[in-house]
């Protein structure tokens, strides 16, 4: 635009800047245009079995219209999951679960990253590499042995095998990201702490806990999500549906061989989804400084 | 030793503390404290992850009813058994394919998000983390619906540019298709955050020194910001590779093997042959086939955070 007001006295110059801010108006039209066809996509499936939740199941199995379009929206299946009491069993033992685990989690965990961030002691800095590489280590290399042993220990189809056997999953990370944020506390906090005569108990809650509260959410957090997704654990070691936790409840008792009532699946499945997707919502910073925290911290 | 209590060692939290018994020194000294700590971790890491993994490692030499020593035998049979080998093949194909394609989507988001200002920026993070965030086994049946072989939604919607319907789950070059697709879908998002969390922490300054020096977009994305973010990169690769070749969910959900046990990977068939068949020699046997490439992954893994941790200090 200013190239073409600027005339044609002095071009040079004055065109390629107009040519560079073009060139920036076409980045940002591709920006916008790659990110709109993302969310679409991203947007979709989520956005698909609310529509069939929403759903009649006359109408989910008449095949005329769009599938994308609900004609009489109805909350038949919300209403009659919600009063389902077997999914009521499995909404209690997720929630169940992951408050256990995630207490378990939290406290295991700050314990280890304090005693790991501040104190050298024999064989301190093995066990910092330790906690990375088990966090790498994926459930499913283990659920072999874990099957056996949690049989041994007599906890197979019991929620109590679960909560014995998640923290695995929750407490590497974890422990790697407080030992992340409990490092980046400057040493003369303790110092001044010591001085006036704090014992390590007093420095941990009084000063550890509230100074790297951030990071204490955003690894309640992960604990809370990935014992709220676990899979292949509560799969392997749960057959009996009054021990199930939500994801494979939903996934193996509520799709029946013959029936499929898909409008009640997706109900059950949203509302298992929810819990985290409001904790995402409203954490949305602290999730995603948990997230990228693995990668960039300790 | 004696209780004299004048030299307490390493006892910053000892000091000014009169008379005090060996037993209540001990417990004060700074090294057991940090031990004690540690316990229910080492517990953990020990009795859950070690002890396990060593104890795979004893059941796969076992004989199917695990009464006797078997050697390698179970090695052996799933050598020679076909299955097996198509397992490896697909567990290889998915894990190089949906890294590929979650790494390129990822990153060419995370700069369509650079580009677009910074107040629209945590609006878009927020809608395109969704798919992240809800349980992958969940979102997975919502796609089986969305693939299922008379009402499938996306047959739809290919019919509406008059594409022939796809049999999704039915073939198992679809299934395989279907099955990394919803893998990209879910794993996609977090590349796009660890990148644009990198592309953040690029300093602004090299990229107007490279303007200055007339470089393109093109050579200002390989000559700064790839080499920036080239560790980074490498730790998401490497970390997607070991979660993604380990992934159970959404094959166990979405096709559960099939069709003719062709989508099976390392993890869904462990779980058929140790758990669902009670062969656990064997599905341990499995199992482990994955460890040496985790094991690598691993490796490169911990060798670049420790080489970033370097930079960083």
């Amino acid at each position: 635009m200013s190239a073409s007001t600027a005339g044609a006295a002095p071009k040079g110059i004055y065109h390629l800047a107009g040519s560079l801010r073009k060139e920036r108006r076409w980045a940002l039209w591709v920006a916008y245009i790659s990110l709109v066809f993302a969310a679409i996509i991203f947007m979709a499936p989520p956005f698909y079995m609310f529509i069939t939740s929403l759903k009649g199941s006359g109408e989910i199995a008449s095949q005329i219209g769009s599938p994308w379009l609900v004609r009489d929206p109805t909350l038949d299946n919300y209403s009659a999951i919600i009063f389902n009491p077997l999914f009521q069993r499995f909404m209690f033992n997720s929630i169940v679960i992951t408050l256990f685990v995630v207490a378990l989690t939290m406290v295991i965990s700050i314990l280890a990253a304090f005693a790991l961030a501040r104190m050298r002691f024999f064989g301190s800095q093995a066990l910092a590499t330790g906690v990375f590489l088990t966090y790498l280590v994926p459930d499913t290399l283990l659920f072999i042995p874990l099957y056996q042993i949690v049989g041994g220990l007599g906890l197979l189809n019991s929620i109590w095998g679960l909560i014995l056997v998640y923290p695995t999953l929750t407490v590497p990370f974890c422990t790697w990201i407080m030992i992340g944020y409990f490092t980046s506390i400057p040493k003369e906090l303790d110092e001044a702490a010591l001085i006036d005569g704090a014992s390590w108990s007093q420095m941990l809650l009084r000063i550890f806990i509230p100074v790297a509260l951030p990071g204490i959410i955003a690894a309640t957090i992960f604990a809370f999500t990935v014992s709220w997704a676990a899979f292949v654990y509560p799969t392997a070691f749960v057959t009996t549906p009054d021990q199930m936790p939500l994801t494979i409840g939903v996934v193996s008792q509520l799709v029946r061989a013959d029936t499929f009532a898909w409008g009640q699946i997706m109900a059950g499945a949203l509302v298992a989804a929810l819990p985290p997707v409001v904790i995402y919502a409203f954490l949305m910073d602290y999730y995603i400084a948990g997230l990228t925290a693995g990668a960039t911290k300790g | 030793m004696v209780a004299d209590g004048s030299h307490a060692p390493g006892g910053m939290a000892s000091r000014s503390r009169g008379r005090a018994n060996a037993m209540q020194r001990f417990a004060r000294r700074r090294s057991t404290v940090a031990f004690l700590m540690t316990v229910p971790l080492l517990a953990i890491i020990i009795g859950l992850v070690a002890y396990p993994a060593a104890y795979a490692i004893y059941l796969s030499t076992l004989n199917r009813r695990m009464t006797a020593f078997a050697g390698t035998l179970n090695f052996e049979l799933l050598f020679e058994s076909d299955t097996f080998w198509m397992v490896a093949f697909q567990s290889c194909f998915f894990a190089i394919t949906a890294v590929v394609l979650k790494a390129s989507i990822g990153f060419w988001l995370a700069h369509m998000l650079h580009h677009i200002p910074d107040k629209g920026q945590r609006k878009w993070r927020g809608m395109l983390l969704v798919p992240w965030v809800i349980p992958p086994a969940l979102s997975t049946l919502g796609w089986w619906w969305m693939f299922d072989p008379s009402y499938s939604s996306i047959n739809w919607l290919l019919a509406v540019i008059s594409v022939p319907e796809v049999p999704w789950l039915g073939h198992h070059w679809w299934a395989r298709i279907a099955i990394i697709m919803v893998n990209v879908w879910i794993g996609a998002p977090f590349f796009m955050i660890m990148y644009l969390a990198a592309l953040k922490s690029v300093p602004e300054q090299l990229y107007e020194a490279a303007m200055i020096d007339g470089a393109s977009s093109f050579q200002r994305l390989r000559y700064v910001t790839l080499p920036m973010m080239a560790n980074i990169i490498s730790i998401t690769v490497l970390f997607s590779l070991i979660v993604t070749f380990a992934n159970y969910d959404i094959v166990r959900v979405l096709t559960n093997g099939g069709p003719r046990d062709l989508t099976h990977v390392f993890a869904s068939y462990a779980f058929q042959v140790g758990i669902l068949s009670g062969n656990i020699p064997r599905g341990a046997a499995v199992s482990l086939f994955m460890f040496p490439i985790l094991a690598l992954c691993a490796f490169f893994v911990l060798r670049s955070v420790t080489r970033r941790n370097k930079e960083q200090m």
